[in-house]
């Protein structure tokens, strides 16, 4: 049965829906392919047991009549998303055995929906990474290798295990998390398409915190029709989460496909960085193109600010990671080092149950948040936070949405970046902006460079017009026509 | 200005993270190349911009004052370190 592990979200739903299949058999296979993707390390934790208990009660849930949109349907979730009942680690060793007791609302809303859970996925340390390697379990292997090579590339992260198994065709799709760019980045390194939406689009509830105004839910999916399918039965308005939006949910589902003629589309200048690979220049060009042959008006914008991201994110992120991780002090749950006394307890707890990453950016934040430094550092990183947020504002006036490459480069190599940490969080130089703004943002799969590794574009939207990127990102697949897959190697 | 040693060693304290006195040069090598490609910040003409705090264009949402949800104990502290007769197990704060 393994070519049910080959089809799209949109596909697997068809053959459920005219009985081609159940969802235990298509459940089946794709345990199966879980079981025998070890090496790639996508999953922390396989839930096989409950997945086949879940897609029978699925399969009679069909029989009755009252399938729900993703009834069914296999699912992997980043280790990031409280499951009750399973143990949810954000990848730190500091929240161990944590078994929540109860279920994140994004989670929650999909099996509401129907679908079916394989395990929990690897990332990054609290989500803190471009490359999967702060994870406590050990990085993801990307299933893309450059041609003619053995060596171990990393499928980008934070979310590189969700990247990873949907490349892989272990699940139909993903839950994933965005903070810089950890939906995007790792979509562009391993062929997939993923979305971050709206700030507010996704409840936070019950998704271990990194930056609160910042952290946004969203899916990495083999299609743009698979990711609206997805981003449709995750959002929706949590009133546990102040910051989530009391809105309706559109059909994002039906902007796939849609005209996309007479749509303006920005090209902002400041994205064309010194060193960018000349294919990524040269996708970039293709993408214009394709567009423009699909009736789009092709604009030249700037967003002036642009270089000023990073650093301001490197400020903010950290600020509010430090605020949130201070929770864990080994008193309620988790971890706990015992001390002398009870700040030694703190300490010595905190110390063995944080990653190097993860003491980093804490202490960087708990810097620039210390007495002396919150105006020079705080204050002003929030204010160019505002700026950024005006370039884009400005910029919506003249267009209806934004195209850029997804990340400066393809896959690399696993610790390659290791060594220098402004050098890995300029992974995120196209994608951090994005977050700084609350603005929804997508990476779809366009083209493959020099060594057969995929490349991303991404395409940036107004707030709340997520519709609008699922007919474009549409019209650049439908363009592209990405069909390459990584060979099986694991 | 520059990070040193006892920079890290303050900010470790606050953080409450035992850093060892053999990592602090390190670590404070570390976060001076971080802060230093951060400064460039200070280029940014922010006068009369007003911080950004939220990504939400919307009023904090005002909620009735009621208990929606508590009365499990063991739900609270099935994940604690350690309890004893359905209290937390914490060091000893006062002398």
């Amino acid at each position: 049965m393994t070519s049910l592990t080959k089809l799209t979200l949109k596909a697997a739903l068809d053959g459920l829906a005219d009985k081609s299949f159940s969802s235990q058999e298509l459940t089946q296979a794709h345990v199966e392919a879980v079981a025998a993707a070890k090496p790639l390390n996508a999953f922390v934790l396989e839930t096989p047991e409950k997945a086949i208990e879940m897609a029978k009660a699925s399969d009679a849930r069909r029989a009755k009549g009252e399938a729900g949109a993703l009834d069914g349907a296999p699912l992997g979730i980043k280790d990031l998303f409280c499951t009750e009942g399973v143990r949810s680690t954000a990848c730190s060793n500091i929240l161990g055995n944590f078994i929540p007791t109860y279920e994140s609302t994004v989670t929650a809303n999909l099996w509401r929906d129907g679908a079916v859970m394989l395990g929990k996925l690897n990332l990054d340390e609290f989500a803190m990474g471009s490359s999967n390697e702060t994870s406590a379990f050990g990085p993801v292997i990307n299933p893309w290798r450059s041609e003619g090579s053995n060596a171990k590339l990393t499928p980008g992260g934070s979310s590189g295990g969700s990247a990873a198994s949907v490349a892989a065709d272990l699940c139909l799709g993903a839950t994933a998390t965005d903070t810089g760019g950890s939906i995007r980045q790792p979509a562009a390194f391993t062929g997939t398409v993923g979305i971050k939406p709206t700030y507010g689009r996704c409840s936070r509830w019950g998704v271990v915190a990194f930056a609160s105004s910042l952290d946004q839910a969203g899916p990495i999916a083999k299609t743009v029709e698979d990711a609206a399918i997805l981003l449709k039965s995750m959002s929706g308005h949590d009133a546990k989460d102040s910051t989530s939006l009391d809105i309706d949910v559109p059909d994002f589902p039906s902007f796939v496909g849609k005209s996309v003629k007479g749509l303006r589309v920005g090209i902002p200048k400041e994205y064309r960085v010194d060193g960018m690979p000349a294919e990524i220049e040269k996708l970039w060009e293709q993408g214009i193109a394709w567009l423009k042959d699909a009736g789009c008006e092709i604009v030249e914008v700037s967003l002036p600010h642009t270089k000023y991201a990073l650093p301001a994110y490197y400020i903010v992120a950290p600020a509010e990671a430090s605020s949130n991780l201070a929770r864990y002090d080994g008193m309620r749950f988790g971890l706990r080092e015992e001390g002398a006394n009870l700040t030694e307890t703190y300490e010595n707890t905190r110390a063995a149950g944080f990653g190097p990453e993860v003491k980093r950016r804490i202490l960087i934040g708990t810097y620039v948040l210390s007495a002396g430094y919150y105006d020079a550092y705080y204050l002003k990183a929030l204010k160019v936070r505002r700026r950024i947020a005006d370039d884009f504002d400005q910029a919506f006036e003249k267009v209806d949405a934004l195209l850029t490459p997804t990340a400066p480069s393809a896959a690399f190599g696993l610790g390659e970046n290791a060594d220098d940490p402004v050098a890995m969080y300029l992974n995120d130089i196209f994608t951090v902006t994005v977050n700084l703004a609350g603005l929804p943002g997508m990476s779809i799969p366009a083209g493959v460079d020099v060594n057969g590794l995929p490349l991303g574009l991404q395409l940036i939207g107004k707030a709340l017009d997520e519709g609008t990127l699922f007919s474009l990102g549409g019209a650049i697949e439908k363009a592209a026509d990405f069909k390459a897959k990584p060979a099986k190697w694991w | 200005m520059a990070i040193d040693a006892a920079t890290v060693r303050k900010v470790a304290r606050l953080a409450r993270i035992a850093e060892p006195e053999e990592k602090l040069e390190q670590l404070a090598s570390e976060l001076n190349g971080i802060m230093t490609w951060i400064e460039q910040l200070s280029e940014v003409d922010t006068d009369g911009v007003e911080p950004m705090t939220s990504a939400v264009h919307m009023p904090a949402p005002m909620r009735e004052d009621v208990v929606t949800e508590g009365g499990d104990a063991s739900k609270v502290l099935s994940n604690a370190p350690k309890t004893v007769d359905g209290f937390f197990v914490v060091p000893k704060v006062v002398e």
